[in-house]
């Protein structure tokens, strides 16, 4: 590293360097971070009906004083004493979490399997993880609306092979079993790729070691392959646990009445209710609870870099 | 290995769960009747239906001009970013500019979405058309700027080092050694690029205004009124250009890496 450095410094053209890192980092500073203080802001204002429909805090740099003399936690004090909010908060991460521990149970084996699998055909099987991933998210979702409704082909399938009476129907379409299903389709591709990066760099002469050694199998597996592989077991859980708790598409086109996520809470704030005051307090609130998450994810990405 | 039946099992469950759903999509989407459960013969009505759809068409075109758009710039912003990442070792401000390139990649849609809708109204832009391309140009360059990371990090360097030695200047080593040694990476940013504002809802119902109504918008607005096999047919064609897209860009990926191969065999046998 120390070595590239050295070459780095010797570069001439300093102005070409400065634009280089310079055009993306502003771009990012004014359309991603900046974002984030103005949420904030109109979070602590009050709604108002007009066009943008809120009154501003904030108007200009002089007014500082006058800015937090007229803070405004109303909003924030809604969403607490409104149980609404509280219970989809809740709710989103509870659904995110079991999402995030199937995605575990189900993903896990898939990688394991293609990390085992011979060098040649490897290649071809990320391919086909990667595939459906290339194809529209709110494609997939719309796949699984044809075949979990009552009317649909689930039930048809269940009705050929009998497991089902002729006048029952499946009910999951709009329930969280409905919710789960979804997300752990669209989200698998996202689990099991770091899991398979993490596993295929495994060294196998550990493995046979321990078996040389009279270890079994499923023991090696817990005591090496697992430990090994924790790098791609927390990336792929954070990839999947921090955009699932704030998911809306999936919960709104399969999920039910009763199934409560935040997304679609904040959702119909902002197009439902227009209020978006609100709808900022909500993403702040979200916001605070991804924290810690998003920290781990970072610095997980920090030691793969 | 003695378990690679297990092995064989798990995988193919693993794909039949991944690949199923997406091929009844795409078989009834052929079906003459219009019931999900009834397979009335095999019929392209669908595919005209849609073909006469001014309004799909419309988003359609909208959403084609977006793509290629956000995608362009942000294959060059995200080049420069994992440029400034990889080979300049400590800057200031290095640590908020790759928490700025990872965060969109994990950030839920509806925050991203709200902050960019509040940053144009608080700046008085009018939402449309363009306010649509620069919130998808800001998430989907942090993915080309991992993707060309990677490829960065993996880079033999001597060649730029002898085309620099041997007085080549930094803009020009660069354009020829550089970027053509990248390209597969940046030509696989791009498409990721694409099909991802492609595929975007939710951050463009936020940004988008009047007149600037994209696919997935359309697609949104129909599905909640039931399934048809309209959308079916449109779904069917985006699978199908999206998949022939990865495969010619696998096919080229390929091939230059072969060609590269090929000129390193014959640059080690031509006596210098």
């Amino acid at each position: 590293m120390a070595a590239v450095q050295d070459i780095d410094t010797q570069d001439k053209g300093g102005l070409g360097r400065l634009l280089v890192a310079g055009l993306p980092y502003l771009w990012l500073l004014l359309f991603f971070a900046a974002p984030f203080f103005i949420i904030f802001k109109i979070s602590l204002s009050d709604t108002a009906i007009a066009l943008p429909p809120y009154t501003p805090v904030f108007e200009g740099f002089g007014a500082i004083g006058d800015f937090f003399s007229q803070l405004d936690f109303e909003n924030y004090i809604f969403l607490t004493d409104d149980p609404l909010y509280v219970t989809a908060y809740l709710s989103s991460l509870r659904i995110a979490a079991i999402s995030t521990v199937l995605l575990l149970l189900i993903g896990y084996p898939i990688a394991l399997a293609m990390a085992r699998a011979p060098g040649s055909i490897r290649p071809t099987l990320v391919m086909m993880v990667i595939l459906p991933f290339w194809t529209s998210f709110l494609i997939r979702v719309y796949a699984w609306i044809g075949i979990l409704k009552p009317d649909g082909l689930l039930t048809l399938l269940l009705h050929g092979v009998g497991l089902l009476g002729p006048e029952e129907q499946v009910q999951i379409f709009r329930t969280d079993t409905a919710v789960f299903i979804g997300i752990v389709y669209s989200y698998l591709p996202f689990m099991v790729l770091p899991l398979y990066s993490a596993l295929e760099k495994m060294d196998n002469t550990l493995l046979e070691a321990a078996n040389d050694l009279g270890c079994p199998p499923l023991k090696a597996f817990w005591r090496i392959t697992f430990p090994l592989s924790l790098p791609g077991v927390i990336a792929g859980s954070m990839i999947c646990f921090i955009p699932i708790t704030g998911e809306f598409v999936i919960p709104d086109l399969l999920g039910g009445a009763d199934t409560l996520m935040i997304g679609k809470t904040l959702w119909t704030e902002f197009f439902g209710n227009r209020d978006w005051p609100l709808a900022s307090a909500v993403a702040v609130v979200l916001l605070i609870f991804l924290v810690i998450p998003i920290m781990i994810f970072q610095n997980q990405q920090k030691k793969v870099a | 290995m003695k378990s690679s039946r297990f092995d064989v099992t798990v995988l193919t469950l693993g794909f039949a769960f991944l690949y199923i759903p997406i091929v009844i999509l795409i078989v009834y989407s052929f079906n003459a009747s219009r019931l999900v459960t009834v397979w009335g013969g095999f019929s392209l009505q669908w595919y005209q239906t849609m073909w006469s759809n001014q309004g799909l068409m419309d988003a359609a075109w909208v959403t084609a001009r977006v793509g290629v758009l956000s995608a362009s710039v942000g294959t060059v912003l995200g080049t420069m970013a994992a440029l400034a990442l990889v080979r300049y070792g400590r800057f200031p401000g290095r640590m908020i500019f790759s928490g700025m390139i990872y965060a969109p990649l994990v950030m839920p849609e509806v925050i991203t979405g709200l902050s960019m809708l509040l940053l144009f109204v608080a700046l008085g832009v009018d939402r449309g058309f363009w306010t649509v391309v620069i919130a998808h140009t800001t998430f989907t360059m942090c993915y080309v700027a991992i993707v060309v990371q990677s490829r960065l990090l993996t880079f033999d360097r001597s060649l730029e080092e002898a085309a620099l030695d041997l007085g080549c200047p930094p803009v020009k080593t660069f354009f020829r050694i550089t970027l053509p040694l990248i390209f597969p990476a940046v030509i696989a940013g791009w498409m990721l690029a694409f099909t991802l504002s492609l595929d975007d809802l939710v951050i463009a119902s936020f940004t988008t205004g009047p007149g600037a109504t994209t696919l997935p918008i359309k697609i949104y607005s129909q599905v909640r009124l039931g399934v048809t096999p309209e959308i079916n047919a449109i779904c069917t064609i985006l699978i199908a250009l999206v998949t022939i897209g990865v495969i010619i860009a696998s096919i080229s990926t390929k091939r230059t890496e072969l060609r590269r191969l090929q000129d390193e065999h014959l640059a080690l046998r031509t006596p210098a």
